[in-house]
């Protein structure tokens, strides 16, 4: 295992420790801090690793989210419910992608944009199963208590952010993580090599729903009511591009740190500048991303500069 | 002498254009068959014809008696056909060694990449990059990445290897390198096709010619009789390069 990877396990690790430190608010800010690594991680892995600037994340949080609720409402217990959605999205994406990613660059990124429009159109028609625009009630599934209820859930997000380290490890050390290196770097020539580009880049984009789909899941059980202009967002699917570009896109614990940087940002932004939050956040994340365009991880190399490799 | 190749009344034409013109030709095992013509004539269409980059509008091609026309890139790659391109796609951001290594990963069943890497050093070796292994595939030189695009192809232990001008951009010194390569792979008996412009090399490796002009097929033979023959001259050699070789000859 490359040392960057222990370090992403030891990082997502660490985070465990966030209980003994603070109230619900703490863990408030801990579960939303861990559903978007495990959006940005996922889309990492179909962005960073196979290129593929993809928008489809909202689309399989909401369906994650929904199928979750349903399933939830069905009597189901949270350990079938979130698995479930989790599997429903990874086949169901490997099938899209296998269309879908045959465009490429701009045109892939706007067709992956449509998915989230289809998905929230079909749970607003559906209306006996999702019912539709009023939104979903969920039941209760976790403890009692305010501060147990949070720890909970704090801790089936973590749990999920843990999966979804570990298969980001073990696809970057993998034959598949060297295959969308290959594609990212020249497709062309991946074929002619005798990689199935189609193949690697439909499993690419299963394994980044799949997680997505899961989080979005807990994210129903936690906040009990869901309704398809919360969950089917678009800023599910921008905010973890950013949080990659912020952190330094391909690496997978620059994503991490990427994702905890951004929300710590969104957040003393959001307490200190109420009225104009929105445009403070946005001018910060151009400074960012004018100074530093490969992101937070090439400052290890400007800091550290003997341990810069092939530059 | 059997065939390893076989293109039958094969045509590609991208909308109004028609690059390939009812071409059929076969190639025999362990020939190096040269494959030359004035710019524009098909011969990198025909290339990605049988390679399936960009499939034949019609007809049909064979491979070790397999109809392989409408085959994706990748199967026929792991079938035994590789390819070099005129403009070299190296991964870019990989070490020369991973680039090669990515070869023979992916075009070999059950290979490992421990096991592909260690393949891999040994067709560096082959081509004379054993020393740049570690260099980044965009730091090379142009005659480096060719020979890198050599030991890729190489990578795929292929039966049918096509090379689609190794040579252009090459200074003398490495054209005569690239030569001693192409003889040593032919003596190790993959059969080549080759797309070339510098007639000195297509005449010193290449034991047939074709010649293709206007997506068509216009001669076919041994080099000296092609270079002789009146529509190549005008199409494609010149009188003045007839002239030439035939004052030498």
């Amino acid at each position: 295992m490359t040392r960057s990877n222990l370090i992403l396990l030891a990082l997502v690790a660490c985070i465990a420790a966030l209980p003994n430190f603070g109230g619900s608010y703490t863990l408030r800010l801990g579960t939303i801090a861990c559903m978007y690594a495990i959006l940005a991680l996922s889309w990492n892995v179909v962005g960073g690793f196979a290129g593929y600037p993809s928008f489809a994340t909202a689309a399989f949080f909401g369906s994650g989210a929904y199928t979750t609720g349903v399933l939830l409402g069905k009597g189901m217990p949270l350990a079938v419910s979130v698995p479930a959605a989790g599997v429903a999205s990874f086949a169901m994406a490997s099938l899209l992608g296998a269309a879908l990613l045959r465009l490429r660059g701009h045109y892939f990124a706007i067709a992956s944009l449509s998915l989230i429009e289809v998905f929230r159109e079909l749970v607003n028609n559906a209306t006996d199963l999702t019912g539709g625009g009023m939104g979903l009630n969920i039941p209760l599934t976790a403890g009692s208590g305010v501060l147990a209820d949070a720890t909970f859930f704090f801790y089936a997000m973590w749990g999920l952010l843990l999966l979804t380290a570990l298969m980001v490890t073990i696809v970057s050390a993998s034959k598949l993580g060297f295959g969308l290196a290959c594609v990212r770097q020249n497709e062309t020539a991946a074929n002619m090599i005798g990689l199935n580009a189609t193949l690697y880049k439909s499993v690419a984009f299963g394994l980044s729903a799949c997680f997505v789909s899961a989080a979005g899941g807990v994210y129903a059980a936690w906040v009990h009511y869901i309704d398809p202009s919360d969950v089917f967002d678009i800023l599910y699917s921008v905010k973890p591009i950013v949080m990659a570009l912020i952190g330094g896109l391909g690496s997978p614990v620059g994503v991490v740190i990427g994702a905890f940087v951004y929300l710590g940002l969104e957040e003393v932004v959001w307490r200190n500048y109420i009225q104009i939050h929105s445009g403070v956040l946005g001018v910060l994340i151009v400074i960012l991303l004018l100074f530093l365009p490969r992101g937070l991880m090439s400052l290890r190399s400007r800091i550290l500069p003997w341990r810069t490799k092939h530059v | 002498m059997s065939e390893i190749l076989q293109l039958q009344s094969v045509s590609r034409h991208f909308s109004g254009l028609q690059a390939l013109c009812d071409v059929s030709l076969s190639v025999n095992r362990g020939e190096v068959l040269g494959l030359i013509g004035p710019n524009g004539a098909g011969k990198t269409t025909l290339v990605n014809v049988v390679t399936g980059v960009t499939p034949a509008s019609s007809g049909t091609v064979t491979f070790m008696g397999q109809d392989i026309t409408r085959v994706k890139t990748y199967q026929s790659a792991r079938a035994g056909l590789s390819r070099t391109f005129q403009i070299v796609q190296p991964f870019a951001e990989f070490t020369a060694l991973d680039n090669v290594a990515a070869a023979a990963l992916f075009s070999q069943p059950g290979e490992s990449l421990k096991s592909a890497r260690e393949e891999a050093r040994a067709h560096l070796a082959f081509v004379g990059l054993e020393a740049q292994s570690g260099q980044l595939a965009a730091t090379l030189t142009l005659a480096m990445r060719k020979r890198l695009e050599l030991a890729k192809a190489l990578a795929m232990r292929p039966k049918l290897l096509f090379l689609d001008e190794v040579n252009a951009g090459l200074n003398s010194a490495e054209v005569e390198r690239a030569t001693r390569l192409i003889h040593q792979l032919a003596a190790s008996g993959i059969t080549i096709v080759m797309i070339e412009h510098l007639m000195k090399v297509v005449l010193n490796v290449c034991t047939r010619i074709v010649v293709l002009h206007n997506g068509r097929l216009i001669a076919d033979g041994l080099p000296r009789d092609v270079i002789k023959n009146p529509a190549v001259v005008e199409a494609y050699l010149g009188q003045q390069y007839a002239q030439r070789s035939s004052a030498h000859g």
